[in-house]
C-alpha cells in the first residue's frame, strides 16, 4: 500500500453509512443558513458509487416535478447527518446510468425480495 | 531560519477543511535537511545555506562528495540544495523540519515538469490550429510566424515546435493546508510540477500572501 493510500486511510469518517447501487436513499444533508444549521433530506435512487477511501462519492438520482436531479454527495463529506436505506432495488449492474433514459413507469426498479428490515444508519 | 526546505512530492488527494469543502492538496515528504554548508558573503559573495535531503550510504556517493559530506559531519544524500532566508543561529549538521512552515501561509514549489516530448504548437502554446474537417487541409500545421518584408525576420518568442516539459518550474502562492512536522509532511492545496516520487524545492512565497484571484496561464478561474 502506497503512502498516499494509508494517509487517505486515516482521513476516513468513523461510522460511514451502509448503502448500495439501487437503493432508494434519504441522504440528510446539513446546511448551513447565515449562523443556523438545518438538515434537508435528497431522497433518490442511488445511481453510482465512484472513488476509492477518503475520495469515494454516490450519485443520488431523482426525479421532481418531472426535471431529473442527480447529487453527487462525497461518501465522508462532513454535511452529510446520516443515509436511511428505504428501498433496495434489485440491480444488476455497478452503475445505474440506463435510468436516465427511462421515465416513468419504466424508471422503476424492481425490490429485491427477503431482505432483512434496514435500520437507520448513522 | 532557512526560507525553504527540499521535499519528495508524494501524490495528490483530498482533504476537508473546517469549513468542509473538499480541497484538493498535494502530500510532500519534507525534509528533514541538514546543513552541509553555510556560504557568507564574505567568502562566497553571497549568504546561502546548503541542504541535504534523502540520506544514502556513504558507499554509495563518488569520494569527492564523501569529503564534502565529511567536513560538515552529515551523512551523503542524494540531493543537495541552496536556500536563502535569514541563516543566523543556523549551524553546520543542524537538520531542519517541516516545522518551519505553517497551516495558512503560502509557498513557492519549484521542481521538474514532466516531459511531453517534442510537441507541436497547438500543445504546447496553446494556438489554435485549423477546423478539422470541410476540406480545410490545415490542422495542427503552426502556419504563419510573421509578416513580411519588413520585418524581414521572425520576432523573438515566437512560439515554435519544440521539447515541452521537463524543465524547471515554480508555481507560485500555494496555500499550506496542513503540515505534520512527525511525519515530516506538508500539504499543499493544488499541484506541484513533476510525478510523484520528484524532488521539489518548498520555499515561503516570494510574493508573500497572494489573492486567490491571480489567473493562471491557462485561463483556470481561482
Amino acid at each position: 500500500m502506497d503512502r498516499i493510500e494509508r494517509l487517505e486511510q486515516g482521513m476516513l469518517k468513523e461510522s460511514v453509512p451502509q448503502f448500495n447501487i439501487g437503493n432508494t436513499v434519504r441522504v440528510h444533508v446539513k446546511i448551513k443558513e447565515g449562523e443556523k444549521e438545518r438538515i434537508q433530506v435528497f431522497e433518490g435512487v442511488v445511481i453510482r458509487r465512484k472513488g476509492a477511501r477518503n475520495r469515494e462519492t454516490f450519485t443520488v438520482r431523482k426525479v421532481a416535478y418531472n426535471v431529473a436531479v442527480e447529487r453527487i454527495f462525497p461518501v465522508h463529506s462532513p454535511w452529510i447527518d446520516k443515509v436511511e436505506v428505504t428501498r433496495v432495488g434489485a440491480v444488476r449492474r455497478a452503475k445505474l446510468y440506463y435510468l436516465r433514459q427511462r421515465t416513468g413507469r419504466a424508471a422503476r426498479l424492481r425490490e429485491k425480495e427477503r431482505v432483512r428490515p434496514s435500520k437507520p444508519s448513522k | 531560519m532557512v526560507n525553504g526546505l527540499i521535499a519528495h512530492k508524494l501524490g495528490m488527494t483530498q482533504v476537508y477543511s473546517e469549513a468542509g469543502r473538499l480541497v484538493p492538496v498535494t502530500v510532500l515528504e519534507v525534509g528533514p535537511c541538514k546543513v552541509v554548508q553555510i556560504k557568507t558573503s564574505e567568502r562566497e559573495g553571497y549568504s546561502g545555506a546548503q541542504l541535504s535531503f534523502d540520506e544514502v550510504k556513504e558507499h554509495r556517493v563518488t569520494k569527492p562528495s564523501r569529503g564534502h559530506y565529511g567536513k560538515a559531519g552529515v551523512q551523503p544524500a542524494r540531493v543537495l540544495r541552496e536556500f536563502g532566508g535569514d541563516l543566523s543561529g543556523l549551524s553546520i549538521g543542524q537538520a531542519v523540519t517541516a516545522e518551519i512552515f505553517e497551516k495558512g501561509e503560502y509557498v513557492d514549489i519549484t521542481g521538474v515538469s514532466k516531459g511531453k516530448g517534442f510537441q507541436g504548437v497547438m500543445k504546447r502554446h496553446n494556438y489554435r490550429g485549423g477546423p478539422a474537417s470541410h476540406g480545410s487541409m490545415f490542422h495542427r500545421a503552426t502556419g504563419a510566424v510573421g509578416q513580411c518584408s519588413s520585418p524581414s525576420r521572425v520576432w523573438k518568442n515566437k512560439g515554435m515546435p519544440g521539447q515541452m516539459g521537463n524543465k524547471r518550474v515554480t508555481t507560485q502562492g500555494l496555500e499550506v493546508v496542513e503540515v505534520r512536522v512527525a511525519e515530516n509532511l506538508v500539504f499543499v492545496k493544488g499541484s506541484v510540477p513533476g510525478g510523484s516520487k520528484g524532488v521539489v524545492m518548498i520555499r515561503k512565497s516570494v510574493k508573500g500572501k497572494v489573492k486567490k484571484e491571480v489567473v493562471a496561464k491557462g485561463g483556470k478561474k481561482k
